[in-house]
């Protein structure tokens, strides 16, 4: 339950930002933390949080994966840094590119692949998969 | 007059008999439910009443409830007793942690670290080992990425954050 203690700061400030599915448990010595974060916003604040525990995120005891709720057919964000976000054929940077999405590009989320790849449509019709934590909800 | 006084006295008498014996169960039931109610955490519970004693059934969420329930209905005016019988729900099943199997791991760590070209990555069993140099303004997304994976544990020992 060490791990719990260590942590509990970045557990509250899920809580009190409105995390639906928080699931915390502890296992082999690393904390896993899961969710649904309201918003892009909340899951970039649980992650300052993290930082300020455990600064640049170094000693490998936590897996924080909460990430911002977006239904399916809603419109996401391209959050890159700056560059173009790729969509590709399928689901894999292996995939051959097929489209792009400026950053801060408003597209369609069309369907989950899984977790980490997403189905999206840009305004101009292209559609393929872009990888999903560079995309969040619109606020 | 004393035939009259006698008359008035059996009248008096069967006048004052339903308060003598105090409220019917079904009244208490009533008056019961009404109080447990009012507190929505008490909804699911259930109310019998039989001689001025209720009897109280149903899952509530914790002790601190089940209590609750308890001392509501004991608060109830003409409740003698109370038959606690309200049991407390089973936590919620936490989730299992899922880990990645190591196959797709490779693959999932491999498109997360592709827009990192300093970093190298290597998965063995769960664990995702990452390796180079990342600008500290990158760290955050390249962990986010990362960590995303579901993989069992992340070493980043070997990143150097510049």
């Amino acid at each position: 339950m060490a791990l719990q203690e260590k942590y509990q700061a970045l557990v509250d400030a899920a809580t009190n930002a409105g995390v639906s599915n928080l699931a915390v448990r502890e296992q082999d010595g690393v904390l896993y933390i899961d969710g649904d974060a309201p918003s892009g916003a909340v899951k970039d604040q649980l992650w300052d949080v993290y930082n300020q525990i455990d600064p640049n995120y170094a000693s490998g005891d936590l897996i924080l994966n909460v990430n911002a709720k977006v239904e399916v057919g809603s419109q996401v964000k391209v959050i890159t840094q700056d560059s173009n976000l790729n969509i590709r054929k399928g689901p894999g940077t292996d995939q051959p590119i097929v489209g792009k999405a400026a950053k801060d590009e408003v597209i369609t989320l069309v369907s989950k692949a899984n977790d980490l790849w997403w189905s999206v449509r840009t305004k101009d019709g292209e559609e393929g998969y872009a990888y999903s934590q560079y995309l969040e909800p619109l606020a | 007059m004393k035939k009259i006084l006698a008359v008035l006295t059996i009248a008096g008498f069967l006048f004052a008999l339903p308060s003598c014996k105090g409220k019917s169960d079904a009244d208490l039931k009533t008056a019961v439910e009404n109080a447990l109610h009012s507190n929505p955490d008490l909804s699911g519970v259930s109310v019998e009443v039989k001689d001025a004693t209720a009897t109280l059934s149903g899952e509530v969420k914790d002790a601190t409830t089940q209590s609750a329930a308890e001392s509501t209905a004991k608060g109830v005016d003409g409740v003698k007793g109370v038959d606690n019988l309200t049991t407390v729900a089973l936590p919620e099943p936490v989730a299992p942690v899922v880990v990645t199997a190591d196959d797709s791991l490779q693959a999932a760590v491999a498109d997360a670290v592709k827009d990192h070209p300093g970093v190298t990555v290597s998965v063995s069993e769960g664990v995702v080992t990452l390796n180079g140099d990342i600008a500290k303004d990158d760290l955050k997304i390249l962990m986010q990425k990362v960590q995303a994976t579901k993989p069992k544990r992340v070493d980043s020992k070997g990143l150097n954050v510049k």
